[in-house]
């Protein structure tokens, strides 16, 4: 069986697939028991999946474990915990934008890259950085403004 | 797996203890509780007695127990703050668990928007009765009289002060054996502490950390992943299956029984692997209408029976006294429930005795019924235990999912964790059914609405069915009563306005083109797009502000208000000419529609402001204004986020969805050919919500769906002249409309 090496929330992981188009989903998921990625998919159009691949937002479940492999991967859970959340995390938690929260992880993973690499970002920057994300539940609004909170808080932090 | 099927809640947190190594992979049920708690000395499951609810533990916390469950709504914290406030606790010593049929009352499904509403109300009841009956304790050991004694922060304390004694060392280790009594005393509103608060929901951290555990999330030690390969057509018989070609993908195998096909390997992956690359075949099925017949086939029938749902004066009078009359048709297409995540379970039938099911079925307690039916175990031997899955809005494949698993389960005899694609979900959920409405209204010389005359096509939900017919069990030919289920779609369908002469009637349809289930506000959506439409089209006709029309029409205060508050939120401009076809691309409009909810639930207005680009079809939706009346609102910032989430989604139906089908199959199966509201799309959002402290709290999960489509149809037809019937209103709906005026 071949195996990977992943650098998963800066750790070095070994993983074994029988396939190596595998997506890099099912050995977050399966492997290392990084769950918060969720299959929504498969197919790229709707975002649940997404982690940081060498910084960049990236669809987990249409990059394979060949491609991803000595990548730096960053998941929801190497962004930070309830106890001590990333901005992007602390500001959905304080505009409660979740409502079943199946999206949100990729919504979390997308704002987090977007900031990170735009720190100025407006709005319509967030809505196309969004742009590959589904909600169902109609929960867009407050992602919208969660983005914005971040945004400001990130700002106040850098300044003081 | 024995260990985790009880029939009382103290064997199964004393045991849970004991045996922790079960619990930690994975298990979502509060572990956190569960380690920290000493053996809960309650027995009961019964939804009339307190005890079914509540247990109070030695160290004055509170396990809540709720037979319905959070989707996403926020009943986590809504309930607590019901229940923490008629006992005097505060909220953060209760902790809700929610769905598992082993450990809460059955309550129904979580349905109809009735978690507050019928669930919390019944829990606040409960819960008033245990204060009563705390406080009569106290009264007895400190000899003070109830009416000098008061709840307050887990304690019973003399309302002039000194000191109490704390719920535990009232209630000790006793259980309360008390039935549920309707006549305790709730507390005034003006002393309310909790109920009204916005507080935050105790699962939002965990969701947006990719901690908290979802069905897709849970897994069991040595359970199989499977992909359930569902026929090439609806009603397909399987004529061969050829194993050999799933050689090679890990120990991926086939599990047939009868019509039913699954694959299964240790390795998910290989199981996806396999279950695309197993060769089959089956038998070609055209048993479908295909969705652009399925208007025809509406009016065509065949009907089981034409209904009179409602009758008011005399119809025909009242068309004869009228001196303007119109008509109109209005099509509401079939669509998905279309969950972010496919539907999930996770069944341990290992030991063909008993069966545990984890699910994310919004009906845990209905499901287990099913269960032991289909599967032939004793209901008692059979446990559902609810995880959060992807938001579904009525009934979407979770129950299905759960079917699935035990299947598989029962036949291989270890654990099984069935996940549906994409494409299944898309395919296979149940579908929310059409809606064919034909509405005629005549205006008398004072240029009221005199006559009013709606007749439905729609599908009858079959009486007394036990369950909508799962798919699983049907392929494996394990008999279930067959029928369709569609939610409560004939409501709503009679003018909210004053009119001497109305008849609302159904022709209710045998059948349904997919197999239908309720989807959020079953019918109303539709009912309120014909009815609100034509409210409009009315107020033209007569030349009357569309505001000004439905006011005139109104003698319900609640409704007025809602009506003047929606106005003043969009800062209405006064309309009053009938508008003809416009010229020029960019064109600005705005409409209004209303909803009294079933007639005597949630008051909800709606209006919006939109552009229509007359060229390409695109209606984008500036602002969206939104008046909200649910009574007594628990928790305002869950109510608004149930307001937004009907508002939006139903912006989504309204605008993007049709289920698509051919005479075989459904060929809506995934996100770009059944596309949904994306970020760009999302306007404005202006939302008032009425708090009314001293009327009962009604739902709020449905109600604001229901004016959406109208809002927007009558915003249309004010920008540019056109007035759209049929949902929905994709740029191709509005160009073919647009070319015939």
């Amino acid at each position: 069986m071949p195996s990977y090496q992943l650098i998963v929330n800066g750790q070095i992981k070994t993983v074994q697939v029988s396939d190596p188009q595998q997506p890099l989903l099912y050995a977050l998921r399966n492997s290392l028991g990084l769950t918060g990625a969720k299959y929504g998919c498969g197919l790229g159009q709707c975002g649940a999946c997404t982690v940081h691949i060498n910084g960049r937002a990236s669809q987990s479940c249409v990059v394979s474990v060949s491609q991803a492999a000595n990548k730096r991967i960053t998941t929801i859970e190497g962004l930070g915990t309830p106890e001590k959340p990333h901005p992007i995390q602390a500001a959905f938690i304080a505009e409660q934008a979740a409502q079943c929260g199946y999206c949100a992880n990729g919504m979390v993973m997308t704002c987090a890259a977007l900031l990170s690499q735009k720190p100025n970002a407006s709005l319509e920057d967030a809505k196309s950085a969004l742009k590959n994300n589904l909600c169902r539940c109609g929960t867009h609004h407050r992602i919208e403004k969660a983005v914005m909170r971040a945004k400001d808080e990130i700002k106040t932090r850098r300044s003081a | 797996m024995s260990a985790l099927l009880f029939s009382t809640r103290r064997d199964f947190l004393a045991h849970s203890l004991q045996s922790a190594g079960v619990l930690t992979i994975g298990f979502h049920l509060p572990s956190n509780v569960l380690a920290q708690t000493p053996a809960a000395k309650r027995t009961s499951l019964d939804f009339n007695e307190v005890d079914g609810y509540f247990s109070i533990h030695a160290d004055g916390r509170i396990t809540l127990y709720c037979g319905k469950v959070d989707l996403g709504q926020g009943i986590r914290i809504a309930i607590p703050q019901m229940a923490a406030e008629e006992l005097g606790i505060d909220v953060a010593k209760i902790q809700m668990i929610d769905g598992d049929t082993a450990l809460t009352p059955n309550q129904g499904p979580t349905a109809g928007s009735s978690g507050i509403m019928r669930g919390g109300v019944q829990i606040r009841q409960a819960a008033a009765t245990a204060r009563q009956a705390l406080i009569a304790m106290a009264a007895t050991q400190l000899n003070i009289p109830v009416d000098s004694l008061d709840a307050i922060d887990g304690e019973v304390r003399p309302i002039g002060g000194g000191k109490g004694i704390a719920f535990q060392d009232l209630i000790g280790h006793q259980q309360f054996k008390l039935k549920i009594d309707n006549k305790a005393k709730l507390r005034n509103p003006n002393t309310y502490r909790y109920v009204g608060q916005g507080l935050p929901r105790p699962d939002v951290p965990a969701k947006v950390t990719g901690t908290h555990v979802y069905i897709q999330d849970f897994s069991l030690p040595g359970m199989l992943h499977a992909r359930v390969i569902r026929p090439q057509n609806v009603g397909s018989r399987l004529i061969s299956v050829d194993e050999s070609s799933i050689k090679g993908f890990g120990n991926a195998r086939v599990v047939r029984i009868e019509d039913f096909l699954a694959v299964v390997a240790d390795d998910e992956w290989d199981a996806q692997r396999a279950s695309v690359a197993l060769k089959t075949q089956w038998s070609k099925e055209k048993n479908l209408v295909g969705n652009t017949g399925v208007r025809d086939w509406m009016r065509k029938g065949p009907f089981e029976s034409t209904e009179t749902l409602m009758k008011k004066g005399d119809i025909q009078q009242g068309f004869s006294q009228s001196t303007q009359r119109i008509q109109a048709s209005y099509y509401w297409p079939v669509q998905s429930h279309a969950s972010m995540g496919p539907s999930c379970s996770v069944a341990d039938l290992s030991d063909g005795q008993q069966a545990i099911v984890w699910s994310a079925s919004q009906a845990t307690h209905r499901l287990r019924g099913i269960i032991a039916r289909l599967m032939g175990i004793p209901n008692e031997k059979v446990r559902v235990i609810y995880m959060d899955g992807a938001g579904c809005y009525g009934m979407n494949g979770h129950d299905d999912a759960s079917l699935d698993a035990a299947l598989i389960s029962k036949a291989i005899g270890k654990p099984v964790r069935v996940q549906w694609t994409r494409q299944d979900e898309h395919q296979w959920d149940p579908k929310g059914p059409p809606q064919l409405i034909d509405i005629e209204g005549g205006i008398s010389a004072e240029g009221k609405i005199a006559a009013w005359k709606t007749v439905m096509f729609i599908p009858k939900a079959t009486a007394q069915l036990p369950n909508i017919p799962l798919l699983g069990p049907q392929s494996a030919g394990i008999n279930q009563p067959m029928g369709i289920s569609t939610g409560l779609i004939s409501q709503n369908g009679n003018p909210p306005y004053s009119t001497p002469h109305v008849e609302v009637s159904a022709n209710w349809l045998k059948d349904a083109p997919l197999r239908p289930s309720n989807i959020r506000a079953p019918g109303k959506v539709a009912n309120c797009f014909a009815v609100e439409s034509f409210t409009d089209e009315l107020s033209h006709l007569v030349g009357v502000d569309p505001l000004e029309f439905r006011l005139q029409g109104l003698s319900d205060a609640r409704g007025i208000e809602i009506i003047q508050r929606t106005a003043k939120l969009i800062d209405w401009e006064k309309r009053t000419t009938l508008v003809a076809k416009r010229s020029g691309t960019q064109l600005k409009g705005r409409g209004m529609a209303y909803m009294h909810y079933k007639g005597n639930e949630t008051y909800v207005g709606v209006a919006m402001e939109v552009v229509v680009n007359t060229q390409t079809g695109v209606i984008q939706v500036k602002r969206l204004a939104c008046a909200h009346d649910c009574g007594l609102i628990i928790n305002p910032d869950g109510t608004k986020a149930q307001v937004e989430g009907n508002l939006l989604q139903t912006l989504s139906r309204t605008l993007h969805e049709e289920v698509k089908f051919d005479l075989s199959q459904v060929t809506s199966s995934n996100w770009v050919n059944y596309p949904i509201l994306t970020f760009h799309e999302v306007p404005e959002l202006l939302i008032d919500l009425i708090n009314r402290p001293y009327e009962p709290p009604l739902g709020a999960g449905e109600a604001a769906a229901t004016p959406i489509p109208a809002a927007l149809a009558n915003a249309v037809f004010d920008a540019c002249g056109l007035r759209m019937r049929t949902a929905p209103f994709t740029p191709q709906q509005f160009k073919m409309d647009w070319s015939k005026i």
